[in-house]
């Protein structure tokens, strides 16, 4: 990269004066090199934050991304104690993963993440208790529903503060978001979480 | 001992260009925008019964910009794996006056539910929609159709 001819004292690319040269390179040159590689780095790192960012949208629509559980509609499987105190840091965070959206197959006892269906913004955790076909007794009205096809029936291990189907009723499958696995937060509660048969389900024989 | 070394780099490049590739596909064809098959006599004469290519839009429903006159993608809700291709009739706090061809030309009115949207195929006669599984939640909504695209080649536009 020679803009000066052997001898001369005058940058050919600047045309100012410069007693260093022809030994050291022109103060313009290494503004413009310092420029490119500042350049270079701001767009390398632009570039490898939206990789990682679509690779990470990607992973968390199609696999399996990690939620925090906030409320104790289902306790004593996720949050047990009602601990003010902490705030969010004392959630749980539990694994959800989406294999099971391929074909919306389903089991009872399976925790889910699904969308309200007052409210599409809001996302609930629940447990299925029925599925397309199932007779639910809702002890309330001492009434017998039948699940249609295509819905399910959740409700939360905590019957007292827990909003559920004995108030909406069956939530469509298709508002299911995701199904939970394991807990992964705090550290002292990371476990599977287990299917849990319910007593109120009446099959079809 | 190096050529495995140039081989495995090699193999990292490649699975990094290929990840980056299916992502932003799948970040497209979710978020953005994807050319779509619909067929059925539901949507008739706006659709065509063997089937149209059009492009559905992923952008509208998240932004809560839907509304009545609008033709949507809908997950059916007594069939999770199958999407169906519906028009809003009524969104929630709407009165909505539907009759029932087949059932004796029978008239209802009903409220819509807060969270919740009424659908309606253009072809009252060949339509399985709202009139026979009630509202659906705007969670549902999968998409919006919004142009319809080169096949058949002769209604090339934009839909209303």
């Amino acid at each position: 990269m020679s803009t000066y001819l052997i001898g001369q004292k005058t940058c050919m690319n600047c045309k100012t004066l410069n007693p260093q040269l022809p030994l050291q390179p022109c103060r313009c040159i290494l503004g413009e090199i310092s420029n490119m590689a500042a350049h270079n780095f701001l767009w390398s790192l632009t570039k490898n934050c939206f990789t990682f960012g679509l690779i990470g949208l990607t992973v968390s629509d199609r696999y399996a991304s990690i939620v925090p559980v906030r409320g104790s509609s289902m306790s004593p499987t996720f949050n047990p104690t009602t601990d003010s105190f902490m705030g969010s840091l004392s959630d749980d965070h539990v694994l959800m993963e989406k294999f099971c959206l391929q074909k919306y197959k389903f089991s009872h006892g399976d925790v889910i993440v699904f969308c309200s269906p007052s409210n599409h913004k809001e996302k609930h955790v629940k447990r299925i208790i029925g599925l397309p076909g199932d007779w639910i007794g809702t002890p309330m009205t001492n009434d017998v529903v039948k699940v249609p096809n295509g819905h399910c029936w959740v409700e939360g291990d905590n019957p007292s503060s827990s909003l559920d189907s004995r108030s909406f009723g069956p939530i469509p499958l298709g508002l299911v978001k995701g199904r939970v696995t394991h807990i992964l937060w705090p550290p002292q509660r990371v476990r599977h979480v287990e299917r849990k048969n319910h007593q109120k389900r009446h099959s079809p024989s | 001992m190096r050529r495995w070394g140039l081989l495995a780099k090699e193999a990292l490049t490649q699975t990094l260009t290929f990840a980056r590739f299916f992502c932003l596909f799948h970040v497209t064809n979710h978020y953005l925008w994807s050319p779509t098959l619909v067929f059925g006599p539901s949507m008739l004469p706006t659709l065509n019964l063997t089937g149209d290519v059009i492009l559905a839009e992923y952008v509208s429903h998240r932004v809560g910009r839907l509304g009545p006159g609008d033709i949507v993608f809908v997950r059916s809700p007594v069939d999770p794996n199958k999407i169906v291709t519906k028009r809003i009739v009524g969104v929630e706090g709407d009165r909505v006056t539907y009759f029932k061809p087949r059932n004796g030309d029978s008239c209802h009115t009903v409220v819509v539910p807060k969270g919740h949207v009424w659908i309606q195929g253009d072809n009252l006669y060949a339509s399985r929609d709202s009139r026979q599984f009630g509202p659906v939640p705007y969670g549902l909504i999968e998409g919006k159709a919004f142009f319809r695209q080169v096949w058949p080649p002769n209604s090339f536009g934009s839909l209303g």
